[in-house]
């Protein structure tokens, strides 16, 4: 066995560059595989944390009637006064914010110009709204007694021309079945940094929300966060004996899981392909080395080398490339992986699938079960790549390789 | 006692539409302790039988025994095995592992025959110091001349005290003062040890170290002859 790896290890030494070559390819094909699906983890981590943070809360509270695809806004889908309900859940160990919204679909228009939105009325001063009065880019966030004025997104803000200080029309459903149209304020313009999130969402406080909606003392749902994600279904379970309906972020978020599966399935036909090519470069590497190395193989054969131990000597020459290889992929991949997550890779604004709150940065994430994974599928197509060389000087001829020129 | 016995064997080779008889019915019976020469010209079946002996390659038809066994009815592995025990090869071209030092290139038959470490590498020293390579043991075959590297070959034949070595050429690629060095090193390790040297060749000054001359023509033995006041 020592011997085996000595020769093997000298052997790759014979052809340098060639081996160098081989293994950079193996190399580049576990960065590129590493990164990748970090990339993809990232990218559907981020689009939940996003989802979690601006859209589903870890729980939300709902009358039982309510259907998020309907956004109705009947009172008898909505829930009657929040606040009540709000504090009981804030009273919860478990629980770091609980606080209402009212959610109504509408259209906001500025001369001819005019875009669909989500209007959503939420209590500025609640803990889970600072992170839109942290985004704000542009005059101020909105107060819970404003009566005129909404906060809009960067990308609505651009698309229609509008800054601080210009009026709008908003037209929204209102409960009783009508639609209302109201001129409104931009007092503010923020940014969560996701582009579908920001060019669909316009806030205004919760109480002109529930009058501009005629839903008087009420809320859509309660949104909810917890200290701790996992507690989500502790908590879930807690509540399920209420009159409400309990919806946690895996339910809210089942597109996102949908899609990241999906994504999945896409990526490893990408990781075939990059493994396809790399097992090509082993392959045809070993197969040089194989018909350079034709008179050895006889003459090995002729002291009596079994076609077996030839076929290992050409494996453990592969599982050294791949080794080398493999372990260069590691730290590269590590190593750039790390770099980009740090710094964020920036994606072109996209109006994102509904439910996916894309951001417009990727920050890469390294999952130990991907590494592991790809790494040993990386490892094991570089040694399947080199079962056809391996099998070919196996049953090479003595007689036949000893006269090879 | 017979080492190998050779029983009217042919061997026919086709290439694309033209058959070649190397040999055409070869009976011989090689002695144990023989330093015997196989001589003719170019085309003669020399290297063939040599094969053969070596179980190297297989008869189209006739039989070959190694001490007594018959290899025609063995498996390739099988073969390899028994090469393996009882077969040294000393090839034309300085067959050598150009990755390997002397000393490991004469313990990979040993390696392959499953000796223990220690023993090993007794045997492989011992070796080399009868072939007059001790001092060049830890050197590449690209760091030896020509005669240096046939000369481990040889070493490396003898390592697993085999019960015939089989040379093709030995001394073809060598100049006269190397050839004659291996010459005298095979005929010393053939009246000390006793091992059994079957040797091809073409070369007259090669021929005059054998006791026994075996001359091929056309794929058939024409003349086998013991050489007179040689044991």
């Amino acid at each position: 066995m020592n011997q085996l790896f000595k020769m093997a290890f000298r052997d790759l030494g014979r052809n340098k560059r060639r081996s160098i070559l081989s293994a950079l390819a193996v190399s580049i094909a576990t960065t590129l595989l590493i990164f990748m699906a970090s990339v993809v983890r990232g990218e559907f981590r981020g689009a939940l944390q996003n989802g979690i943070r601006l859209q589903t809360g870890h729980l939300q509270v709902r009358a039982t009637s309510y259907d998020e695809n309907k956004v109705s806004l009947a009172w008898e889908d909505l829930i009657d006064n929040p606040a009540q309900v709000t504090d009981q859940l804030n009273a919860l160990p478990q629980v770091a914010d609980a606080t209402p919204r009212l959610i109504a679909s509408g259209i906001i228009s500025l001369g001819d110009k005019s875009r669909g939105v989500q209007v959503l009325g939420i209590d500025p001063s609640a803990e889970a709204n600072q992170i839109f009065r942290q985004g704000v880019i542009a005059g101020e966030f909105i107060n819970s007694d404003d009566r005129e004025g909404v906060l809009i997104g960067k990308p609505l803000a651009e698309r229609l021309g509008l800054n601080v200080g210009d009026q709008v029309n908003l037209l929204i459903n209102t409960s009783n079945g009508d639609v209302d149209e109201q001129p409104f304020t931009v007092r503010g313009i923020y940014t969560t940094n996701v582009f579908p999130y920001d060019q669909n969402t316009v806030f205004m406080p919760l109480t002109k929300a529930q009058a501009f909606a005629a839903a008087e003392n009420h809320a859509s749902l309660i949104f909810v966060l917890l200290h701790d994600q996992d507690q989500t279904e502790p908590v879930a379970d807690a509540l399920s004996s209420s009159n409400y309906q309990i919806v946690t972020w895996q339910d809210l978020n089942e597109l996102s899981v949908q899609f990241e599966q999906f994504a999945g399935a896409y990526m490893v036909i990408l990781y075939l392909i990059i493994l396809g090519i790399t097992a090509t470069v082993v392959t045809n590497t070993l197969v040089m080395a194989v018909y350079e190395r034709t008179r050895e193989i006889g003459i090995l054969a002729a002291i009596g080398m079994k076609g077996g131990r030839i076929m290992s000597a050409f494996l453990t020459e592969a599982a050294l490339l791949a080794t080398g290889g493999v372990i260069g992929g590691l730290i590269l991949g590590g190593l750039i992986t790390n770099w980009v997550s740090s710094v964020g890779m920036v994606v072109p604004a996209t109006q994102g699938v509904t439910g996916i709150l894309i951001g417009d940065k990727i920050y890469p994430f390294i999952v130990a079960s991907d590494v592991i994974s790809l790494t040993i599928t990386a490892y094991v197509i570089t040694l399947m790549a080199s079962l056809y060389p391996a099998i070919l000087a196996a049953r090479m001829e003595p007689v036949e390789a000893l006269h090879a020129q | 006692m017979e080492v190998t016995k050779v029983i009217n064997a042919t061997r026919d080779f086709k290439i694309g539409e033209i058959e070649t008889h190397a040999l055409r019915g070869v009976n011989l019976s090689i002695e144990d302790g023989e330093f015997t020469a196989l001589v003719g010209p170019s085309g003669s079946g020399k290297t063939t039988l040599l094969q053969l002996i070596g179980l190297l390659d297989q008869p189209t038809s006739g039989q070959v025994f190694i001490n007594g066994q018959d290899a025609t009815r063995l498996s390739r592995n099988q073969r390899a095995d028994l090469r393996k025990g009882t077969i040294g090869f000393i090839f034309q071209f300085f067959a050598l592992i150009p990755t390997l030092t002397a000393y490991e290139n004469v313990e990979m038959p040993l390696l392959l025959n499953g000796t223990k470490p220690a023993e090993r590498k007794a045997r492989a020293n011992e070796v080399l110091k009868a072939v007059g390579l001790s001092d060049r043991a830890h050197h590449r075959p690209d760091q030896l001349s020509g005669g240096q590297q046939q000369r481990v070959a040889v070493a490396r034949a003898l390592s697993i005290n085999p019960k015939v070595i089989l040379a093709d050429e030995p001394t073809a690629n060598l100049d006269t003062e190397n050839g004659k060095q291996v010459m005298d090193i095979m005929q010393k390790l053939n009246k000390d040890t006793g091992v059994t040297f079957v040797f091809a060749t073409h070369d007259p000054r090669v021929i005059s170290y054998a006791n026994r001359v075996v001359t091929l023509q056309d794929g058939l033995i024409t003349k086998d002859s013991k050489v007179n006041g040689k044991s």
